[in-house]
């Protein structure tokens, strides 16, 4: 059922971290494991506890939708349920879910002999969200600090702490991610487009060989990386553009920097004093 | 099980430089003695060069660097000439586009908006003639033409930007200024200006796919490389006849999410994410300010976000700590 036709020899037991064979089995083309029976209980109660906050909320608009986290003045105590402590609660269930979703991935790959890559990207995207709803308002002292959960009300917190450091675009780090998700994204076209072209060749061609790749691009830039430094390259600049995302939230509070980002950038008028007025 | 994880190269090949596939009569066309990096190697290829150098890519490279150097003089102008303070205020430095009052002209005074024009223009040039650059190398390997679609929907955003835009507004003091700090406050003032981007669509469909694309290429990547044992990374075999890496890769998803692409269509996904990112930012840009004057008016007719705002949290303070309060 749901399978491959290449699948089934694929299918073996073992590979688990927890469990042995309790839950080693696949339900349609899905794996279960442990992790992901801890997966489908976090995830789906904390997609019901949503659905129960719309419920008690104003609205059932799909954009206006928001789970809110508490008012700081509750610090980083548990708030009542309608006053944040879903959002709470919530937050928990997402890192648990996204946990048990890395490890669950990790079984995979010890039952396909792969390496452990993905868990451990997928591992980045994780610390980014747990540095803003969990890391960040530890330091700064309140689960209020956190972001709201709404399609379009996390980005009005998002334009809100912006403009509390004067302009975020000011930020060092902010430009630095900025610039590795430009770039991997460039990067992205370049290797699907490079590749698309290779076995979809001109009219009445036989598919071109990695030969033509390379060729390709040391003609036009003088370098080619090669068909596996592209995988790496593309993966570190993906995981950078996350790694400095959630760095450059993490440095804007107290007790890191508290100012206007703008001006911190004075700093380099204040080093260079010398060469004219 | 740990010790292969192909993170580096433990062995480099070192052999005659590849010239690149013949290319006829073209071929000679091709400049520079390759040399084998050791270090680059560790990564990807160790051979650097020949470079293709035609009269298009000389042309491009010609005309890019009139509009570099442009800037550069028109910036060295504003701090008096002196090397010292051209670097202290680097970032700071502009070259703004026209006067709002010199409209559509097409050389206004040098000094208002007329450099940015000129080099502008120069620049624009170098990037449409290195398209074709593009296209050409790409006819002549009797390659498809993604990587020049591709190239071609960033160029649709830039010229958004810099030249579209500003026509339908009516004055090229529209634009985008070229400088480090400059091109940043023109964007923050842009969503400003034009009552929060953030509310704008297009806009989210452009930051969706934007990291939506930092997403593929880590799945991907991490993907090709967790199979490169099974030699995962030589992907046109593996589309041409696949091997047991291709069907590890696939089956990892497949039982992750239910749900698998082929080494042929990720790349296909990874294609269309990437160039819908200037595609739809395209568009977002292309219709603020011309079809759509304030992006907060317009989410509140269209209800995505609320007319009663006190339906969202205020967003409290985080410029100052609630310890030890």
């Amino acid at each position: 059922m749901a399978m491959l036709s290449f699948e089934p020899k694929y299918r073996v037991r073992g590979g688990t971290l927890v469990g042995g064979d309790l839950f080693d089995f696949w339900i349609g083309p899905f794996y279960v494991g442990f992790f992901g029976v801890t997966t489908i209980i976090c995830a789906l109660l904390g997609t019901l506890l949503i659905i129960y906050g719309a419920a008690i909320g104003p609205t059932w608009n799909i954009w206006l939708i928001s789970i809110n986290p508490p008012n700081i003045s509750y610090k980083l105590a548990l708030a009542p349920m309608r006053e944040g402590g879903l959002w709470q609660v919530i937050t928990i269930l997402a890192t648990g879910a996204f946990i048990s979703w890395a490890l669950r991935e990790v079984e995979i790959c010890r039952k396909l002999g792969m390496g452990y890559h993905v868990p451990v990207a997928f591992g980045v995207a994780v610390l980014a969200f747990v540095t803003l709803n969990i890391f960040r308002p530890l330091m700064l002292g309140a689960w209020g600090h956190g972001f709201p959960y709404g399609i379009f009300s996390h980005l009005n917190w998002v334009w809100f702490t912006g403009y509390q450091y004067g302009n975020f675009h000011y930020n060092p780090l902010h430009m630095v991610a900025i610039t590795f998700f430009f770039t991997t994204t460039f990067a992205l076209a370049l290797h699907g487009g490079l590749v698309l072209s290779a076995i979809n060749p001109q009219k009445g061609q036989a598919v071109k060989s990695p030969e033509h790749e390379d060729t390709y691009f040391r003609d036009t830039i003088g370098y080619s990386i090669g068909p596996l430094g592209i995988h790496r390259l593309g993966l570190f600049l993906a995981l950078s553009a996350g790694f400095w995302s959630a760095a450059c939230i993490i440095i804007s509070g107290p007790p890191i920097y508290s100012g206007s980002w703008i001006e911190w950038w004075e700093f380099i008028r204040e080093t260079i004093t010398w060469g004219g007025n | 099980m740990a010790g292969f994880q192909t993170i580096f190269n433990r062995v480099e090949v070192v052999g005659v430089p590849q010239m690149g596939v013949d290319i006829g009569r073209d071929t000679r066309d091709r400049l520079g003695e390759p040399q084998l990096n050791y270090w680059i190697g560790k990564i990807g290829n160790s051979q650097i060069g020949p470079i293709y150098l035609g009269f298009l890519g000389v042309a491009s490279i010609i005309s890019f660097s009139i509009g570099f150097i442009i800037i550069g003089l028109n910036m060295a102008a504003q701090v008096d000439w002196s090397p010292v303070m051209f670097v202290r205020e680097f970032f700071w430095l502009s070259l703004d586009p026209p006067l709002e009052k010199h409209g559509l002209q097409v050389l206004p005074p040098l000094a208002e908006g007329g450099w940015w024009l000129i080099s502008g223009f120069f620049i624009t040039a170098s990037i449409l003639l290195w398209w074709v650059r593009m296209y050409r190398r790409a006819v002549a390997l009797g390659m498809g033409l993604h990587v020049c679609w591709a190239f071609a929907a960033a160029i649709w955003l830039y010229l958004v930007l810099g030249f579209i835009r500003p026509l339908l507004m009516g004055s090229w003091h529209h634009a985008v200024p070229f400088g480090i700090f400059p091109h940043l406050d023109w964007t923050n003032n842009f969503s400003i200006v034009y009552g929060n981007l953030f509310w704008n669509p297009f806009h989210c469909l452009s930051i969706v796919f934007l990291y939506g694309s930092a997403l593929l290429f880590a799945m991907h990547g991490a993907t090709i490389l967790a199979v490169a044992r099974y030699g995962g990374d030589r992907e046109i075999e593996q589309v041409t006849d696949r091997g047991t890496a291709s069907e590890r890769a696939a089956l990892f998803w497949r039982w992750t999410m239910g749900f698998n692409a082929t080494m042929e269509s990720i790349h296909r996904w990874a294609w269309w994410f990437a160039m819908l990112t200037t595609l739809t930012g395209g568009i977002g840009i292309l219709i603020t300010g011309t079809l759509v004057d304030n992006w907060t008016v317009w989410g509140q007719k269209h209800g995505i976000v609320p007319t009663d705002l006190s339906m969202w949290p205020v967003t409290p303070l985080s410029t100052q700590s609630s310890w030890g309060q």
